[in-house]
Parts: C-alpha cells; sequence; structure tokens
C-alpha cells in the first residue's frame, strides 16, 4: 500500500501526464496558454499555484462557455419574478432564458406578480438594426405598462444593440419620466463584453446597486435580519435554505435573486448582515454595499450537511445572541439527525469513488462537501468562468491584471452614503469575530486551497480535454452541464448536471444533502450502465450450426 | 396560474412579442450542418449563441450536439471577426478532425458585415484547411426569419458549395426532407428503399443526434448525408422537396446551378400529404408502389374509419413551425376536426395562409410573422375553447393553465422523449399521430366522466 504522501505524488504524476497529453494535441500558441489553465494543485499553508484564468475564451476550441447577456439576464435578474424583464434585441436571447434555468418562484399570493413564465422581446428586425430599435424598445415598454403593469422593468442589450448604439438607459430614463411609478433600468450586457458570462454578473451588479438596491425603506419584521447573496432558487435550494432560516428563527430579508421580489430589493440595505453563496456572481454587490451603507458579508455555503451547519452556526454567531446560538444549535441536532441515517446508509456504497466537477463559477467548489460527505473524492475541479480569486482566494485580488477584453466592464467608485451609512459592528467586533469564531469578513478562500495536492484544476474546459480526462482517471461521475451530459455518458460514465440538477432538487441545505447522497447513489450504482454491451459481445465466440442440419 | 397575467381580450401589440413562437436563424443551421456525415457545426459570433443552440439542440434530443465558435470579444465585434474565424478553423482542423466545417453567422457578425466568403478563401490561401478538407457558410442573421429560414439556408448552402454537376447522369432523385427530426428522415428514407427508389436525402440526421449508447462517445457519429453524396445532387434525376419554408431554396437553387428539376411539396404527415409523396416519388422514379406500402397505408385508414367518432367535430388548435402546419392542417381536416387556430412565429408568406385556408374554411384565425405567438395564441384560446392543442414544450403552460390536452410536436420538446425515434411522417407516421391524438383525448374522457358514464370498452 502506498503511503498518504506516495499517494500524492502519484496523482500529481498522473495530472502532469495528463496535462502533456491535453497540451500535445494544440497547436504551439494555444498550448501555451492552456498551460496557464491547467494547474496540478500544491496547497503550502495557504500558499496555491497561480492560474490563468478569466481569459478570452480559445475560438474553436469547443468551449462550455456563455456570454455576458446569460451572465446577467439568464443568471442574477432571471430568477425575479416582478421585475419585468425585456430582451432588446432579435428573437434567440429571450428565446433561451425562457424557463431553462430552474430558477423557482413562490408569489405570496394567486394574485402577486410573476413573470417569470413569460419571455418578452422587441423580435429585432432588419428595419431596427437599419435605422435603430429605440422606438421599438419604447413601444415595447408601453406596451408591456398597459398589458402587466409592472413595479419595474429591466432591458437587457444583447449583441447588435451595442453595435447600432441604441442607448437603452437613455430609453429607460426617457420612459421613467413617462411613467413615474415603474423604476425602469438598462443592461449594458451585449454577449460580446468581456469573455463569459461573468461580465454580465458585474454589470447585474452595478445596475442593482445604483438603480435598485436603496429605492425603499422597508424592513420585513423579525430579528436576525440579513440577505443571502449568490443563490438562484435552482431546483428549490432557496426554498430548503428559507425553511431553515426560519426554522431557526432568523430573518431572511432578501435573496439575490431566488424567489425574490423588487420591494426585498429594493430595501436590502437595511439589513445587518450580508452572507455570500455563489461568490463570483455577486461579490460586487457585497462589497459595494458595506462601503455605502455599512453592512458586513462573509462567504457561507448551504451545500452540504457540513458546510449548512457551519454557516448557520456563522451567523448566529455574528448575531451573538445566546437564545439564537442555542436555538441553531437545536435545529441543526435534529436536522443532522435525519441527514446522518442516509449518509451512513449511502456512503457504505459510494466511499472511495471519484468525481469530476466542472461546473460555472461557483459550484464545482461548493459539491466537493457533498461528495466528501459520502466518503467520494475529488479528483479534478475547474471553473467555466470564475477569475483567480475564485480559484486562488481573494488575498490574489490586488495581484490580478484586468486584460484589454474585460477592462471595458464598468467597475463603479463607490463611497460612503452621508444618511444611511452605518457600521453594523465596530473594527474591534469585526476582529473579535474573526479571531474566536474564524470568520472571515471580505473573504474567500477560494476551491484551491481546500483540494488536495495532485488534484488537476481546469479553467475554462473544452471537449478535447475533458475527453483525455475521461479515458486517464475513469471516473465514477462527472459533474457538468447540459452540453456535456450526453456526451460524457455514452462513453459510459454517468454525469450529474450541477446547472440543472438534472431537473430534481433542492440540493442545499439539509434536505438538499438527502437527495443530492440519494442521486448519487442511484447514479454510480444503477444498472443502467451493465447494458452497454450486449451479451454477444462479452462472449464473442463464433457459433454456428451445420448447414446440412438446417 | 402559471400564466395568470395573460388577459382574455385581444389588443394589439405592435413591438412586444412575450413567449415566442419561433427562435432565430443559426439553431436551425446548426441543426441543419448536424445533417452532413463528419461536419462540425460552427458559430461565427459571440459564443453564447453556441451555448444556447447548443443546449436547446441537446435538451430536444437527449444527445450529444457538437459544435464550435469564434467567440467573439468586443474587440473582434467592434474591428471584425476575421482572426477569430482563422483562428478557429486551424484549431478545428487540429484539434477535432473533422471532413468538413459549416459556418453559420450570428446577428453580431451580420451587423458587423464579416464576409465570411472571402475569410474562408483566405483560410484556404493560408493553408489552414488541410488537403481534402471543406469549409463551407451560409449567412444567417437572427433578425430575419426563424430557426426555419436558418435551416434553409444552410440546406441551400450545401448546395452552393457542394453540388456539381459532373454530365454523369445518376438516375437517384433527391429528397431534401426539411426541417424535421431525424426519425421522420430514417422513415422517409424507409419508404423511399421500400418502393426500390435510389434516392439520397441531405441534410439527414438519423443517427446522428438520435445515436446509440456503446460506451464510446462519437464525435461524428454514424449518420448524416457524406459530401460525396450532396456533391452527386447535382448529377441526380430529379428533387423531392418537403416542405416549402425549409427545403424550396436548396431545391430552387439546385435548379438554376445544376439544371436538377424540382417538385415542391409539403412535408408528408397525414395520409394525403403522405399520399403526395409517395406518389411523386412512383413518377419521379418510374416504380411502382409495393404492397407494403399499401398494407401500412390501408391500417391507418381502418384505424381512421374505427375511430372516427372521438375524431369527428372536435376543435384543435395548432402553433408551431409553418411546414409543419400546413400538413397537420390537411391532416386534422382529412379526420373531420375543425380548426380553430393556426400560429407560426415565422414569417411564412401569403402562400402559407393560402395553403391553410385551402383545408379549413374562412372561419380559422391564421396568423403568422410578427405579433403571432404564444401570448396571443393563449388569449385566441381562452377566446374559443379547443379540445385539443398542438404545439411544442412551450404550449404545456397555457395546456395546464387552461385543462386542454397538448399533442406535442416541433421544436422544441424538452419534456418528453419519443421524437428522436418515432416518426410522424408517412403512414407509419400518421398512425402513431393518430394514437397520440386518440389516447390524449380517451384520456380526457375517462378523467372527465361521470361515474355511470365510465365506459369499459372505446
Amino acid at each position: 500500500m502506498p503511503t498518504k504522501n506516495n499517494t500524492a505524488v502519484d496523482e500529481a504524476a498522473l495530472a502532469n501526464e495528463v496535462k502533456e497529453l491535453i497540451l500535445k494535441k494544440y497547436p504551439a500558441k494555444e498550448a501555451r496558454k492552456r498551460a496557464k489553465q491547467i494547474i496540478v494543485n500544491k496547497v503550502e499553508g495557504d500558499q496555491v499555484p497561480e492560474i490563468m484564468a478569466n481569459t478570452r475564451t480559445i475560438p474553436g476550441i469547443l468551449t462550455m462557455r456563455g456570454c455576458a447577456y446569460a451572465g446577467c439576464k439568464g443568471v442574477v435578474l432571471g430568477p425575479t419574478r416582478d421585475i419585468l424583464q425585456i430582451t432588446h434585441g432579435p428573437i434567440g436571447c429571450g428565446f433561451y432564458t425562457w424557463g431553462t434555468r430552474r430558477n423557482q418562484t413562490m408569489p405570496k399570493t394567486p394574485e402577486s406578480a410573476n413573470f417569470m413564465t413569460y419571455a418578452m422581446s422587441t423580435d429585432m428586425q432588419e428595419e431596427e438594426i437599419i435605422f435603430g430599435g429605440e422606438k421599438k424598445l419604447k413601444k415595447a415598454i408601453e406596451e408591456a405598462i398597459d398589458l402587466f403593469h409592472p413595479k419595474a422593468i429591466s432591458i437587457f442589450s444583447t449583441c447588435p444593440v451595442g453595435l447600432i448604439g441604441d442607448d437603452v438607459h437613455a430609453v429607460a430614463r426617457e420612459m421613467e419620466e413617462k411613467y413615474p411609478e415603474v423604476n425602469i433600468f438598462g443592461f449594458s450586457c451585449e454577449g460580446y463584453k468581456g469573455v463569459s458570462q461573468s461580465a454580465g454578473h458585474h454589470i447585474a451588479n452595478n445596475k442593482l446597486f445604483t438603480d435598485v438596491v436603496g429605492q425603499s425603506e422597508m424592513q420585513k419584521e423579525g430579528k436576525y435580519r440579513f440577505n443571502i447573496l449568490g443563490e438562484y432558487n435552482i431546483g428549490g435550494d432557496a426554498f430548503e435554505i428559507e425553511r431553515i432560516i426560519d426554522l431557526c428563527g432568523m430573518t431572511r430579508h432578501s435573496t439575490f435573486s431566488g424567489n425574490s421580489e423588487y420591494d426585498e430589493f429594493a430595501s436590502a440595505h437595511t439589513v445587518d448582515l450580508n452572507v455570500v453563496m455563489c461568490h463570483r456572481s455577486i461579490n460586487y454587490l457585497a462589497e459595494m454595499m458595506e462601503k455605502k451603507y455599512g453592512i458586513p458579508w462573509f462567504k457561507i455555503s448551504f451545500i452540504g450537511a457540513g458546510a449548512t451547519a457551519k454557516s448557520l452556526r456563522k451567523i448566529a454567531a455574528y448575531f451573538g445572541a445566546p437564545e439564537l446560538m442555542e436555538r441553531v444549535e437545536k435545529v441543526i441536532a435534529e436536522e443532522i439527525y435525519h441527514v446522518e441515517a442516509v449518509r451512513q446508509e449511502v456512503r457504505a456504497r459510494c466511499e472511495g469513488k471519484t468525481a469530476m466537477l466542472f461546473v460555472g463559477g461557483s459550484r464545482a467548489h461548493h459539491y466537493q462537501e457533498l461528495f466528501t460527505e459520502i466518503g467520494m473524492k475529488t479528483l479534478s475541479a475547474g471553473y467555466e468562468f470564475a477569475h483567480r480569486d475564485d480559484y486562488e482566494g481573494r488575498k490574489v485580488i490586488p495581484n490580478i491584471v484586468v486584460d484589454a477584453d474585460s477592462r471595458n466592464i464598468e467597475e463603479l467608485t463607490v463611497e460612503a452614503d452621508p444618511a444611511r451609512y452605518r457600521p453594523r459592528k465596530t473594527e474591534e467586533e469585526l476582529a473579535q469575530l474573526t479571531k474566536r469564531e474564524g470568520i472571515g469578513f471580505n473573504d474567500y478562500v477560494g476551491m484551491m486551497s481546500e483540494m488536495k495536492k495532485g488534484d488537476l484544476i481546469i479553467d475554462d474546459l473544452n471537449h478535447h480535454e475533458a475527453e483525455v480526462l475521461m479515458e486517464k482517471y475513469k471516473p465514477d461521475i462527472f459533474c457538468a452541464g447540459v452540453k456535456e451530459k450526453y456526451v460524457i455518458q455514452k462513453g459510459g460514465i454517468p454525469l450529474k448536471q450541477l446547472h440543472s440538477y438534472d431537473y430534481s432538487g433542492p440540493y442545499a441545505g439539509f434536505r438538499g444533502a438527502i437527495n443530492f447522497y440519494r442521486e448519487i447513489d442511484r447514479m454510480v450504482n444503477s444498472n443502467v450502465f451493465r447494458f452497454i454491451k450486449a451479451p454477444w459481445q462479452k462472449n464473442p465466440e463464433l457459433t454456428g450450426s451445420y448447414a446440412c442440419n438446417r | 396560474m402559471l400564466l395568470r397575467h395573460t388577459p382574455e381580450t385581444l389588443a394589439d401589440r405592435s413591438a412586444l412579442t412575450v413567449n415566442p413562437a419561433k427562435t432565430c436563424q443559426p439553431v436551425g443551421a446548426m441543426y441543419a450542418a448536424l445533417g452532413i456525415h463528419n461536419c462540425l457545426p460552427h458559430s461565427h459570433g459571440a459564443q453564447g449563441c453556441c451555448a444556447y443552440h447548443r443546449s436547446a439542440l441537446t435538451r430536444h434530443y437527449k444527445d450529444p450536439i457538437m459544435a464550435t465558435t469564434s467567440s467573439f470579444t468586443e474587440g473582434a465585434s467592434v474591428f471584425g471577426g476575421q482572426a477569430n474565424l482563422l483562428e478557429a478553423i486551424n484549431n478545428i482542423f487540429t484539434i477535432y478532425g473533422p471532413d468538413i466545417v459549416a459556418v453559420h453567422t450570428t446577428c453580431l457578425s451580420e451587423v458587423i458585415g464579416d464576409d465570411l466568403g472571402q475569410i474562408i478563401n483566405k483560410a484556404l490561401a493560408d493553408g489552414k484547411i488541410p488537403k481534402g478538407k471543406r469549409v463551407i457558410h451560409t449567412n444567417t442573421p437572427s433578425f430575419k426569419g426563424s430557426h426555419v429560414t436558418g435551416f434553409a439556408n444552410m440546406t441551400q448552402s450545401m448546395v452552393h458549395y457542394l453540388a456539381e454537376n459532373t454530365g454523369k447522369g445518376t438516375g437517384q432523385i433527391n429528397i431534401i426532407p426539411g426541417f424535421v427530426e431525424p426519425s421522420d428522415m430514417a422513415e422517409i428514407k424507409r419508404i423511399s428503399s421500400l418502393m426500390g427508389v435510389k434516392s439520397i436525402l441531405f441534410p439527414d440526421t438519423s443517427e446522428v443526434v438520435n445515436g446509440p449508447l456503446d460506451g464510446r462517445f462519437h464525435m461524428y457519429p454514424k449518420g448524416g448525408a457524406t459530401v460525396d453524396q450532396i456533391r452527386s445532387a447535382g448529377d441526380s434525376a430529379f428533387t423531392v422537396s418537403l416542405g416549402s419554408n425549409a427545403s424550396l431554396p436548396a431545391a430552387k437553387l439546385l435548379d438554376t446551378k445544376c439544371g436538377i428539376r424540382f417538385k415542391d411539396m409539403e412535408l408528408p404527415i397525414g395520409i394525403s400529404a403522405t399520399d403526395a409523396f409517395v406518389d411523386a416519388l412512383r413518377k419521379a422514379a418510374g416504380v411502382s408502389v409495393p404492397d407494403s406500402i399499401m398494407v401500412e397505408r390501408g391500417q391507418v385508414v381502418d384505424v381512421l374509419t374505427d375511430n372516427h367518432q372521438y375524431f369527428y367535430g372536435k376543435k384543435v388548435a395548432l402553433v408551431g413551425d409553418p411546414d409543419q402546419l400546413v400538413s397537420l392542417t390537411q391532416f386534422l381536416t382529412d379526420m373531420d376536426m375543425k380548426i380553430l387556430y393556426v400560429v407560426t412565429g415565422t414569417p411564412a408568406g401569403a402562400k402559407f395562409e393560402e395553403s391553410i385556408r385551402g383545408f379549413t374554411g374562412p372561419d380559422t384565425i391564421i396568423k403568422h410573422g410578427l405579433g403571432a405567438d404564444l401570448f396571443y395564441f393563449h388569449q385566441l384560446v381562452k377566446n374559443n375553447r379547443p379540445d385539443l392543442i398542438f404545439g411544442n414544450t412551450y404550449a404545456k403552460y397555457i395546456a395546464r393553465d387552461e385543462d386542454i390536452p397538448l399533442i406535442r410536436i416541433g421544436f422544441p420538446i424538452y419534456d418528453r422523449v419519443g421524437h428522436q425515434y418515432f416518426p410522424v411522417v408517412g403512414y407509419r407516421g400518421a398512425m402513431r399521430m393518430m394514437e397520440k391524438i386518440l389516447n390524449a383525448l380517451l384520456d380526457r374522457q375517462d378523467r372527465d366522466a361521470p361515474e355511470q358514464n365510465f365506459e369499459l370498452i372505446m
């Protein structure tokens, strides 16, 4: 048996071999670039290797990535049920974001506004490309207001809008003057901005911050009020998180943006804490809200039973009330009791099996914890569009160079609000919470420091690389998205979609952990892949009969 | 209610499209390109389009959909995408080794005005296209037409780049099957081969997007029309073009370029349209219709006669793509059903309306192009309730809210399986459609019947 150290050496050797195999196929220029995005992990204290991320996609490489419009409209704003969302562009962009991300939502009453089952678009035609689309956009806004009477309208720019020079912001201002009761705002999230969905997150954060947050002073009743940032209620994740928070007697003021409403966003600055789930998509808003309003933020994760318990304890410790901490412990104990029974049962069947995760900008990290809980090992992981801080931790932010492709994504200058800035804790209290409770304010350690030495970290994984990984590592399960699912499964390896959850869920929180354990158990221990070879392929010897007997 | 904001009262809309009954061109072009053997579709634009189109087709087929993209950045969007496409072509051939790359465009590269023909020539001159390999292109601006237009454009480009008249007549018949499922393409081939007709079909996605699971991923599956087959289309005796919106441009160009006469026909959905297709093949190839096909036809007529009481007078509403709608309308009126509404987001032209009107008479509301969306369709449904809705998966919201059974047909179908494997064209397809319709109607009768009227035998 190799010792623990030897295993790490072996894994690193395999990882290096795989990396070389991958690069061998590329033209020289592309090989040089990819070499910096494929890293054999090496953790020493809090030091991890440097990875290149958030750089342009190599044309023709068969990437998994999408665009800035997807990041802005599809991801950040999409889940909000009562902001009426109009895509300004030809029909495709609006069509493809219509119900395809599983952001569930639960209107408070049967009469409440819910526009999420609607896809609205200006359906630009050649005429608008030639003469400009502002007139049609204005008319579309009028028609939308007449038909739907929304509180707020958001306009999303697609590729041609920027090129033909339509000014969606001017249109928004003009229409807001005409309809002062409706908050109308536009996003310059043209698909070519930045290098991935990530640019769209940033653009969405900026506008939510300047045009929505702080518009209302409504305060929800209840103690221990906080916002959850970067949780999109895929498959009901936010519902489960809300259930747990209610049990603990805390108050979730708003979620950006799973199961959310406009009014919750507008008054989000009234809380005492922001907790961040998906660091990549929403860290901008967390940072800006702290600067402007004095609301501290820290990273949490509700993916995994252990992570959920840890996050609840962190939030309770922040508020510091003994009765809250007691209640949280009680909730954790009760919930974990149910989780444990399933976990032990599933672990017995999954222990030692291996997984790979290549998902957007946060799940590739979060879900490793769930696999660990059932005894499974992560061999390789990566993001489509995360930045170096998501890989290496926020401490590298000062060293990140914004390259030419992302330079045009606006970076807002934020100052403390003269009237509304209110530090929720003193510097001393924050320092104490860090020291005593290990709460890392404004911090995120990143994925790499929590992965093993020798694990292969790959940014912007493409098809060729996925094929090499499958062949060399033969993992028991591969986690990615719908475009990869059937590619991997044709090869006889189950693929768990960690964007759509394969239409199940929730996977967050305690009940989510149970769902996930059972789902992975089903996938890695199922009968289905036994049928790949027909019986006659397993027993290839020829059979026949004498012609005279026929 | 999932669509609680949709009012019954119709109001004019000229600018806002709500719940479109179409999507944009490139996804149709990508689908068509997958119907060429050993072909990698390429999307010349920002990478979001390619990701969306691959995802849409993947969800529809539950099968791998491979395509590359030029991955435009802001710089390329301002200065042109030539460098991106040249780099992409080099990478694609080096890493993924297709025989042919079929490029389509997006609204981005169309607005910029990238000259793809010139870029491909430069790639050729620079030696970026290996010997014996091909790069073809089509222009698919998303701000014109719909996904059906994109399919038509890519199919036409196959003719433009590949078809050749060498003067050696092959006697074969070209069949351009239109924007239909791989199962339909396979069925069309089966019919043609049962009749002993020597034919080639392009594009042909059967066994590409509905392939088997055999333990190995095949980047280029077994199916697809080969480049040689498409080239030889220029030497064929005749072209049968199915579905004028999807197939006619290619058939016309084949006539202009190679002098191949063609017959523009409806998709062979239903008895009459299949009769016409079989008859056209028979005449074009000079063969007689075999007994096996007569048996299939007779079985369909038998089922129709046996169950006519359930079909007769039933009110139906249809939303989808134009070529399917024309044939479906004829099929359903053949069954004595009553067509209330026919809606497609694709601007389908006067001929579309005329054809439908010819089958339905004056009362049917027909709308296509701008303003013809699922929101409008839903309003119509609220105003006069049909017994059945035909549409893609997005119509399920209407079906649920209004409690009307939905027959899934068209693109996309994200929530059921079967369309990849079982045809709706031909007599066999007509049989399947009838079974689906009957099941929906009889399930509903079983569900709604008072206990004393609950029937064992139906």
